[in-house]
């Protein structure tokens, strides 16, 4: 039987539902961790961050109108479709992180659950975050958590595929979107994440991928006067005074560092990630006959 | 429709009132104070002090420590050494200290109150019926939760964050330190207060009230000072929390000054509320709600409702029944108990409310201001209204922090949202209409932290108050306002 040449996929950026190549025109080599070649990502830009929170702004406010429950099957849809490409993110995380065939599919495993888990959330954390208020006096006083709006995400460097998820998936599951530079160095899996959401109901714009250098692009994303919120996650051990400066100058909400790359094995004990995410509104009526 | 002249006129005639003063003899002001700290009132290390004056008649009222960086060094490492000793004390005990200081609190409520007037220059019916009772409220809410705190929502045994820096404004003085030091005390931290330096004396007052209740020393701290003493506070390295209620640009600075600290920050800034009034409004109800929403304290209040958005059709009705219910309204001497108005809080306010005014005129609005006398001495400025104003008016855009209301136009709900939601604030709004349906859509699409439909300017301690976009960050308040001082357990641990 005759041998069968590969065919290579080119990957792109994932930008308002699209897979647009960097603006710039630039790659970069991306090599598995003993130094082979893999694939030429794209190179982000400044450009290319300034569309992308054009996109997620324009895609916010239907995304969060959209009913919890319908957020919640859109988000157990990426699962489904993630599920049936089980092979091909186990493969392309096994090359990325150099772990085995059998570790990679447990993290993939453990990526399709985490969809599963906040999916869950969806019709859930405004209840358990809200609270009807007892005032002094004849009034009705409710208070909800609401998303913020357009998030700025940096991705954890090292988990590749699960990190990334348990950036995006709180984040959005509210009722943000999100712009999200991923892991420099190991980006394959995001892609091909990129391609599970376009399939998979998730409105174009809601997540908007990335893939570049983090250094170049997070100060970009950090000042961008249109982005309400970031998480520095993927900064994580590193010095971002320079990137919260800059957040400051419209009081984004800021996820701090932490100082060493969470485990993100299990999921968290709450939807803590959820509500970095959502403004407290109360609102107050009179009651009366 | 020719709304101007179908309004019958039944309430204008003018009544002369008798005056009634507030006694001001149930407090006595010490000529001069020293800064609190360690449970004790101590000179300042560099000696120096300013004067805090009452805004309604410019009277001296008292000398005032004037902190330094030494001074903040030093409440700093009163509050760090107490915190050992107030975090371990059981959250029953903590939350029985609490008790007394609301009790106490109730007990002294007229003599704040006519402290508060006299430094404040708001009226005494606001000192006596608002701040000073629910500043009492915010310490008794908050004193329950001290053992409770298992269910505030961060987790079972939540920790306590350490040494609280927290600087207030002048336009709630005793207010706005039950805000910052009830939670941040019964959570278990330890705080150094800052108010504003035109309105120190009800926190010196307040010290008074810590060494009634025997608080431990160094738990709460107070210094005085302007914005040099509040940036040496912020800028201390061994502060654990940084709560500041204030100015949109000085909260920019304060989350910059802490980047990459791992600080934790809440900032409760500055608004441009919108006041909305559909035609199906209750008129009547809606009109003392537009006067509460930006005349109460003298329209110093960050979330007023300094836009008034009325639907087209009712526009001319509204804006002339405005004006007729504000012909009844009474300025004057602020310890007068029929007083509506008081005093502007300082001449620099004064000032500045005047120029924002004079760009409105100059922008093309038109003016209306109050007919009254005003005391010839003190910092006063009439309740004022401006009609076609356009969009992107600077008073229609920027905090006047001052009795200034701005009136625009809209016809349907969803220009209404979308004028109420173009300004980067985004602390309160309001929203007027007998529609149930309507109501709860609006409040679905307003981005403020607070919506008040058929009210406004509504505070409880059970109630969470804080801003979206450029308002800041953080709630105060409820349930909520709790995790402002509270970290998960697991978080270093």
């Amino acid at each position: 039987m005759a041998t069968r040449l590969d065919v290579n996929k080119t990957y792109k950026l994932y930008v308002g539902g699209a897979f647009p190549r960097s603006e710039s025109g630039r790659t970069y080599e991306i090599a598995d961790t003993k130094g082979r070649f893999l694939a030429n990502a794209a190179q982000a830009s400044r450009k290319d961050v300034r569309d992308a929170v054009t996109a997620a702004r324009k895609a916010q406010p239907g995304w969060a109108a959209a009913t919890a429950y319908n957020r919640g099957q859109v988000l157990y849809r990426v699962a489904e479709i993630m599920e049936g490409r089980r092979e091909q993110f186990t493969g392309e995380v096994a090359v990325s992180e150099d772990l085995s065939s059998r570790n990679a599919a447990a993290v993939v495993d453990a990526a399709i659950d985490r969809w599963v888990w906040y999916a869950g959330w969806s019709d859930k954390f405004a209840q358990v975050a809200g609270a009807a208020n007892p005032v002094a006096g004849p009034y009705f006083n409710l208070s909800v958590p609401e998303p913020t709006g357009v998030v700025g995400a940096l991705a954890p460097q090292s988990s590749s595929l699960l990190g990334l998820i348990e950036v995006l998936a709180p984040i959005i599951v509210s009722g943000n979107s999100v712009v999200a530079v991923t892991s420099q160095d190991r980006p394959l899996p995001a892609i091909t994440l990129a391609e599970a959401l376009a399939t998979s109901d998730l409105p174009g714009g809601v997540v908007n991928l990335l893939t570049g250098q983090t250094d170049e692009l997070a100060p970009i994303l950090a000042g961008h006067l249109d982005v309400d919120a970031i998480d520095l996650t993927g900064m994580a051990g590193r010095d971002t005074t320079d990137l919260e400066v800059l957040a400051a100058e419209n009081l984004k909400r800021v996820l701090a560092t932490p100082d060493t790359e969470p485990d993100v094995t299990d999921p968290p004990a709450g939807p803590r990630r959820i509500l970095a995410f959502c403004e407290t509104k109360t609102v107050w009526h009179p009651k009366g006959r | 429709m020719t709304a101007t002249s179908s309004v019958p006129d039944l309430i204008t005639p003018t009544w002369e009132y008798a005056p009634a003063p507030e006694a001001r003899d149930v407090v006595t002001i010490r000529p001069s104070h020293g800064l609190f700290i360690g449970g004790e009132f101590v000179d300042p290390a560099d000696g120096g002090s300013f004067a805090t004056i009452s805004p309604s008649t410019e009277e001296h009222l008292a000398e005032v420590a004037l902190a330094g960086p030494r001074d903040v060094d030093r409440a700093v490492a009163a509050a760090r050494k107490a915190f050992t000793g107030w975090s371990k004390l059981s959250g029953t005990e903590r939350g029985k200290y609490l008790y007394r200081i609301a009790r106490l609190l109730q007990e002294r409520a007229r003599e704040f109150a006519v402290l508060e007037t006299l430094d404040n220059g708001k009226p005494i019916r606001e000192t006596r019926d608002v701040d000073i009772p629910t500043a009492a409220a915010f310490f008794f809410y908050h004193a329950g939760w001290a053992d409770k705190l298992d269910w505030a929502g961060l987790g079972p045994n939540p920790r306590s964050l350490g040494v609280a820096g927290q600087i207030i404004p002048w336009n709630f003085p005793l207010l706005m330190l039950s805000w910052k030091v009830a939670p941040a005390l019964a959570c278990g931290n330890t705080v150094v207060l800052k108010p504003a330096e035109t309105t120190p004396l009800t926190a010196l007052l307040f010290a008074e009230v810590c060494q009634q209740a025997d608080l431990p020393p160094g738990v709460v701290s107070i210094i005085t000072g302007a914005g040099e003493t509040g940036a040496a506070l912020t800028a201390h390295d061994d502060l654990d929390k940084i709560a500041f209620t204030g100015s949109t640009a000085v909260g920019k600075s304060i989350q910059r000054q802490v980047a990459g600290s791992g600080r934790r920050v809440t900032l409760e800034l500055g608004g441009k509320a919108a006041n909305i009034v559909f035609d199906d409004a209750p008129i009547d109800q809606a009109i003392e709600g537009i006067i509460d929403g930006i005349f109460f304290n003298q329209g110093h209040v960050c979330c007023a409702g300094s836009r008034l958005l009325v639907q087209e059709n009712v526009h001319d009705l509204v804006v002339d029944r405005l004006k007729q219910r504000l012909g009844t309204l009474r300025l004057g001497d602020p310890l007068d108990k029929n007083t509506d108005v008081g005093a502007v809080n300082s001449a620099a306010q004064l000032e500045r409310i005047t120029a924002l005014t004079d760009t409105g005129e100059a922008e093309g609005a038109t003016r209306w201001e109050l007919d009254c006398p005003l005391p010839e001495r003190g910092f006063w400025f009439r309740p004022t209204v401006f009609t076609d104003v356009g969009q992107s008016s600077r008073i229609a855009q920027e905090e006047i922090f001052g009795p200034v209301l701005s009136v625009l136009s809209f016809r349907t709900p969803d220009e209404a949202v979308a004028k109420a939601n173009n300004t980067p604030y985004g602390l309160s709004a309001g929203v007027w209409t007998e529609k149930g349906s309507r109501i709860l859509w609006m409040a679905d699409h307003l981005r403020a932290g607070v919506v008040w439909a058929n009210t406004f300017n509504r505070f409880d301690p059970t109630s969470p108050f804080g801003g979206y976009k450029e308002s800041g960050f953080g709630r105060e308040g409820g349930r909520h306002g709790l995790a402002a001082y509270l970290e998960p357990a697991e978080v270093d641990a």
